[in-house]
């Protein structure tokens, strides 16, 4: 091997972690949600859409700096989820799962065509201080999109472990999670909870909507990244941080590899679906994943 | 005591397709009425008809997997796709004929369905959801990259269907071909719910480990609702590329999959009535919606600018509030509103 493949190699890799810190936030979101309302969160990738094209409002068309359209956009799109939740999730709360699937689907579109409607279908760039000229790390160029990237997604899975972990609100989440009604009982703000969860997806969703447009685009087919994290979700297991953030760089990794050794053999976009072959692997060999728990069924 | 026609005093009574004359004559009615159909209808009329009887035959088969084994399908354009695309390569390229390839494209999709049902097997639930997903997006990629076999994203020429020297070519005498398969696969779905088969999907829909415990098969009946209803799928796609005569990847993307699912939401799960309302409804509802987009031109321009992001919106809507409102559906609201007025004026 040469020393270029070696770097191309290499390349690969590092863009791939990058790509895969996308697929890790939204995996965080959806798991997020899933650990505390049991609700499969199908419009996770909407979520992110939507912060990307709040980020575009504030910080191309009305020209403002950065980090403020950045905050603003984590206000908005907390704001949308509590709408979202107290209008559309909650009644659902309870039943079966088909349902609340299918209702997190049909949010998907709405939201989908709502970006649709306002914003229209054009690819727009989105205005971001992240310097041009990448970053020169033993002759592999990273970008500072991407470093910021690893970043935040680093930050954010640590705390949101110790969240979990150590924090009061967080064990309320798992308690709930666990099993609703005792948690109800025991004095926990069950409803408080669920929505809760809700904007901390939401405004995680918001961060990778921000970072995947600054390195590629905002655009409406964005929101089909969200679809390419499921894999990630399953294959990390579905109620596990550590596993989302594994899972998503994995995945991420994969993919780039198989689109930059396997497209030329298999005839272009393979990059696109290699995620959905490696979950259909998965769910042959370990369907809960690298770090969920199996789930015991009683009748 | 009067015996009024609610009362059944015997399974088999309560299993008959026929519950009343009425039916009988209402049904007799109904089919007379589709058979004059197509000769005081327009061409625009007859088409819409015609998409929506193909709508019904893949809304049967959705709803035998999702409405009454409960295996969620996000995959089920996927099947569709097989079926056209087996139907429309043995006809323009083999040259077999209609007849032959129409069975031929439930064969294969049927196939594709155990292919899928074998991985679905350890799984339930979100799992189903995710592997058909997976599924549909693999098939996708496929049409559009195996330019040999399908052409990609040219799409494929279908020659029309024939018999002797009859010629099906207008939308007209295609009907009657759409028209005997719709019955031909409502009256087989209806009577699959009524066998050991179509109890043992409900079994498992409703409980799947109590259904293990009382002695059904699951992974026998799972697969045999996959095969079934990819079958469905296969018939309902030939049938959808030799109506239209052309097929591209464009007519079964993963929307198209959820135009399903949201059909027999819509129509309500686990009914063969649903199936049929539910197809109707989502078929026409593009065309509703087009006439009111049209009719909103001049305060709302943009309807009609981007008029696919209000289809999507509104799709989305109609399947949340349905969820959320009305969980049986159309079906369900029709059960309802007959109840009550067989009742009036008591409330039950």
């Amino acid at each position: 091997m040469t020393m270029e493949k070696i770097q191309l190699f290499i390349q690969i890799i590092v863009s791939g972690l990058a790509l895969g810190s996308i697929y890790a936030l939204i995996a965080l979101g959806f798991v997020v949600i899933y650990k505390a309302t049991d609700v499969f969160n199908f419009a996770q990738g909407e979520l992110m859409m939507v912060g990307a094209y709040l980020c575009f409002t504030f910080s191309t068309q009305l020209q403002l700096p950065f980090l403020y359209s950045f905050l603003l956009t984590l206000v908005f799109s907390a704001i949308l989820s509590i709408i979202i939740e107290v209008l559309i999730i909650r009644p659902m709360v309870g039943e079966p799962m088909f349902s609340a699937v299918m209702v997190t689907l049909g949010l998907s579109f709405i939201l989908q065509g709502i970006v649709g409607l306002i914003w229209g279908y054009d690819e727009h760039k989105l205005r971001n201080p992240f310097p041009d000229q990448p970053v020169s790390i033993g002759g592999v160029a990273i970008s500072y999109e991407h470093l910021w990237t690893f970043v935040t997604t680093a930050i954010l899975m640590t705390i949101f472990f110790l969240f979990f972990k150590h924090s009061k609100m967080g064990m309320g989440m798992r308690a709930t999670a666990e099993d609703t009604d005792t948690a109800f009982l025991m004095g926990i703000d069950v409803k408080r909870i669920f929505t809760l969860s809700w904007v901390i997806a939401a405004v995680i969703a918001s961060v990778g909507g921000i970072f995947l447009a600054s390195v590629s685009y905002v655009k409406p087919i964005m929101s089909f990244v969200g679809l390419r994290a499921f894999p990630a979700i399953i294959l990390g297991g579905m109620d596990s941080i550590p596993g989302a953030i594994l899972g998503g760089l994995i995945i991420g990794v994969t993919e780039n590899l198989t689109g930059g050794y396997l497209d030329h053999l298999l005839g272009g976009g393979v990059k696109e679906i290699t995620a959905f072959v490696v979950v259909i692997l998965i769910m042959m060999i370990r369907p809960y994943g690298l770090f969920g728990t199996e789930q015991i069924e009683r009748v | 005591m009067t015996v009024t026609r609610h009362c059944k005093t015997s399974y088999r009574e309560d299993m008959k397709i026929f519950q009343s004359p009425s039916i009988k004559v209402s049904l007799t009615v109904l089919i007379i009425g589709l058979l004059v159909f197509p000769f005081v209808a327009n061409d625009y009329l007859i088409y819409i008809i015609n998409l929506s009887g193909i709508a019904i035959i893949g809304a049967m088969g959705i709803n035998i997997l999702t409405g009454y084994t409960g295996q969620v399908s996000l995959g089920h354009a996927a099947f569709l796709a097989i079926g056209a695309y087996t139907s429309a390569i043995l006809s323009s390229r083999v040259g077999l004929s209609f007849w032959i390839t129409m069975p031929l494209a439930g064969g294969v999709a049927a196939l594709a369905g155990l292919i899928v049902a074998i991985p679905s097997l350890r799984l339930k639930g979100f799992y189903i959801v995710i592997t058909t997903m997976a599924f549909q997006f693999i098939v996708e990629h496929v049409i559009y990259r195996w330019d040999g076999l399908t052409l990609g994203d040219k799409g494929i020429g279908v020659p029309p269907v024939t018999i002797g020297t009859f010629v099906f070519d207008s939308g007209e005498r295609f009907y009657f071909i759409i028209l005997f398969m719709a019955i031909l696969a409502i009256l087989y779905a209806k009577n699959l719910t009524r066998t050991k088969t179509g109890r043992a999907f409900v079994a498992i829909r409703d409980r799947d480990i109590s259904a293990e415990v009382i002695g059904v098969n699951l992974t026998q009946y799972k697969v045999t609702s996959f095969v079934i209803s990819s079958f469905y799928a296969g018939v309902a796609g030939s049938l959808c590329a030799h109506h239209a005569g052309f097929i591209g990847p464009e007519h079964f993307t993963f929307f198209v999959s959820i135009e399903y699912v949201a059909m027999i939401i819509v129509g309500g799960m686990g009914t063969i009535l649903g199936a049929i309302y539910g197809a109707l409804f989502m078929t026409l509802l593009p065309e509703g919606l087009r006439v009111l987009s049209d009719a909103l031109r001049g305060t709302f321009p943009v309807l009609v600018v981007r008029f696919a992001a209000l289809q999507t919106v509104v799709y989305g809507l109609i399947i949340v509030l349905f969820l959320i409102i009305e969980p049986e559906g159309l079906s369900g609201i029709w059960r309802k509103i007959k109840v009550y007025w067989k009742n009036w004026p008591y409330t039950y």
